[in-house]
């Protein structure tokens, strides 16, 4: 109630939402680095966004470079961690070759650089993802939430029936529609120029769209249901007798309080994103050759397990690292910001 | 409840009506065919194709078509002929009414790509695999998961609680995709204990639907954990034990039944991720289920393998959903609807 005859005394009440929300963040902040694990979590991500940042000086080779002579050769040590892998002076098959830090793929392209590079895509798909689900799911949810009743029945319901929809079949389908219907546009139109973008991403565009529009359904029940409990809040009512527009008290009022949850959730739901990619890249609807993704490396590993083990095995190792590294944070998260639900769920 | 159930099942149906229209009209905007090729198709012959794949005439009569196939069913004589275009899911036979009547019912049409080969032929053939795949790892699942959530509740804030959930975090963080390769190799590969790939023999589905079950088996510890602990703080929890019964009773009779319906309403979206999950494992341990016919039918333009396959498992997450929601009445009786 101070808050409200706070804002009431200096006339605008959005000014009192801020320090407040600071604190909140600041207070969640501290929380979130006593958590070791989110910390750890959190150094991981860091660490990637810089690998995938300075890519180009931390490669040893170029990530498209194939030297056919070199093919499935690998360091000593390599061929030690993976015993079934015989180097070919012990009597094996495969060849040493030194030069390759943990060895070269089925053309003869750095692994590591390969590793490194494809970083990118997956942390573009981390960030894209989200924000594409955000752009679609955090509005429908609001004026859901915000309208009620009968427009608020027929919304969820929307939502409902997108939910029946097989996500993983629904964006196989997205990709190959995304793609064929901008291939085959004249120069000039939209259609043909975000065509030319996705090609200039290495393909990742269409994907974190087609991820992101696919999981957007949780996020709107998310919210719809955060701003159904926010509604009747007193500052609410507060703000719209002082004449604030709907979309004021959506946008400034109800957006900001409810901000947490929204974090943690998509903070949990990027590994699903990721792994959505990955599984793209390994069917061959994802990135583009020679643009190297984790998942898609996988694939070209899994071919050839019982041969060459470690090229399937170190991008799984990757892949993992970053899929952990976003739970342990989000679960970390999910504690800092709401204190009540430790240990419940 | 009755009409609870019918209320549920007439939205199944207007689902399923949605979902079928969104992929066809998805399917059918995009520029290009199934019989577009590189050399090119004469006329005639396109046409005549055309005519006899339900490829002319608007959209929506096309849709029209499509849709009637399926859902109107047919008693035919003994003039029916059986052909790819003419190929019914569920047939039967109506002798006790009259000599050669059949009953037939679900024509999911010809596949485009594959030649001689329809829909239903495809479900027919590679669905049941795709299905024992994902029963397999739902069991797998289950098995580890419930147990391992239990055993944390019960100690709470012990060295089990702590590593169960650590390796429940883990466990998520570990996709088919990673678990698959992994498995291979060290099962595989390594050990020579289990076939790296292939389908057939009893032990080609231990890993598959281990390395499919294992992620969802961790949510599903996390989820049992949770609820438990929630359920041992009731009252009537305090009751039993009050009246003297012993820890286990407790546990077993009063706290794990109630304990388990948040864990029941997942088992629905649960078995429809699985199963949609099976098309990654299938691509990994060269599995012949559903999912290659669909990745491969999405880059041919197989429209009715496309719009069968999601309408099929549309069909399943749905009635998944429905069934989870039937079970959640039946096992809380404070749910009236």
């Amino acid at each position: 109630m101070a808050v409200v005859q706070q804002g009431q005394n200096q006339g605008v009440a959005k000014l009192d939402s801020r320090p407040q929300g600071e604190s909140l963040w600041m207070d969640a902040w501290r929380r979130l680095r006593r958590n070791r694990m989110a910390v750890l979590g959190l150094i991981i991500i860091i660490t990637s966004v810089l690998v995938a940042a300075f890519a180009p000086q931390l490669a040893p080779k170029a990530y498209d470079k194939q030297v056919l002579a070199d093919n499935n050769s690998a360091p000593r040590w390599v061929t030690q961690l993976f015993p079934s892998m015989r180097p070919r002076d012990e009597g094996g098959y495969v060849p040493i070759n030194e030069s390759y830090p943990i060895g070269a793929d089925g053309l003869g392209r750095d692994l590591l650089s390969r590793i490194i590079f494809g970083t990118r895509v997956s942390l573009a798909v981390a960030f894209i993802g989200p924000l594409s689900a955000m752009l679609v799911g955090i509005p429908f949810g609001l004026v859901a939430g915000y309208l009620g009743g009968r427009a608020d029945n027929f919304m969820m319901r929307i939502v409902d029936i997108m939910y029946a929809f097989p996500t993983l079949l629904l964006i196989i389908l997205l990709m190959a529609f995304f793609r064929s219907s901008t291939a085959q546009n004249d120069p000039g139109t939209f259609a043909y120029e975000l065509g030319r973008l996705d090609a200039a991403m290495g393909g990742m565009l269409f994907i974190a769209v087609g991820v992101g529009f696919t999981s957007w359904m949780g996020l709107a029940r998310l919210v719809r249901g955060q701003i159904l409990s926010v509604r009747e809040k007193e500052y609410i009512e507060a703000a719209r007798s002082m004449g604030v527009g709907t979309r004021g008290i959506m946008f400034r009022h109800m957006l900001p309080n409810i901000l947490g949850p929204i974090v943690v959730a998509e903070t949990l739901t990027i590994p699903t994103y990721i792994s959505f990619e990955a599984f793209l890249s390994f069917i061959g609807l994802g990135v583009q050759a020679p643009t190297p993704s984790w998942g898609g490396m996988i694939a070209e590993g899994a071919r050839n397990i019982t041969s060459y083990p470690s090229q399937a095995i170190f991008p799984a190792v990757a892949l993992f690292l970053i899929m952990f590294a976003f739970n342990f944070l989000g679960d970390g998260l999910r504690d800092a910001l709401d204190p009540r639900m430790r240990g419940v769920d | 409840m009755a009409q609870f159930v019918a209320q549920r099942f007439l939205w199944l149906i207007l689902v399923l009506f949605v979902v079928s229209a969104i992929t066809f009209g998805l399917m059918r905007l995009v520029p290009g065919g199934p019989f577009a090729t590189e050399r090119g198709v004469p006329d005639t012959i396109l046409r005549a194709l055309e005519e006899k794949y339900n490829l002319t005439g608007t959209l929506i009569e096309q849709y029209a078509k499509w849709i009637g196939d399926i859902i109107v069913p047919r008693v035919t004589d003994d003039t029916f002929r059986p052909s790819a275009v003419n190929d019914y899911l569920i047939n039967i036979r109506l002798d006790f009414i009259k000599a050669d009547t059949d009953f037939r019912w679900m024509n999911f049409g010809p596949s485009l790509r594959i030649r001689s080969r329809t829909v239903n032929s495809i479900f027919e053939e590679n669905l049941p695999i795709s299905l024992q795949l994902g029963t397999a790892a739902l069991m797998v699942a289950m098995a580890i998961g419930v147990p391992a959530g239990i055993i944390a509740a019960l100690n709470r804030n012990t060295i089990y609680d702590y590593t169960g959930m650590g390796v429940a975090i883990i466990g998520v963080s570990i996709p088919v995709i990673i678990m698959g390769p992994l498995l291979q190799y060290l099962f595989g590969v390594q050990w020579h204990v289990l076939p790296v790939s292939g389908w057939g023999k009893p032990e080609n589905v231990i890993m598959p639907a281990f390395a499919l079950g294992f992620a969802q088996s961790a949510l599903l510890a996390r989820l049992t954990r949770a609820s438990l602990l929630q359920v041992m703080n009731e009252d009537y929890i305090r009751t039993a034990r009050a009246k003297g019964l012993s820890e286990r009773v407790v546990v077993l009779f009063h706290a794990l039944k109630n304990s388990l319906i948040p864990v029941v309403t997942v088992l629905g979206p649960l078995f429809a991720a699985l199963l949609t999950g099976t098309f990654v494992t299938e691509t990994i341990f060269g599995i012949p289920g559903m999912g290659r016919f669909f990745v491969t039918s999405v880059t041919n333009r197989d429209y009715p393998v496309i719009m069968g396959t999601i309408l099929l498992y549309a069909g399943f997450l749905v009635l998944a959903n429905m069934v989870v929601d039937i079970t959640y009445a039946w096992l809380d009786p404070r749910i009236r609807y």
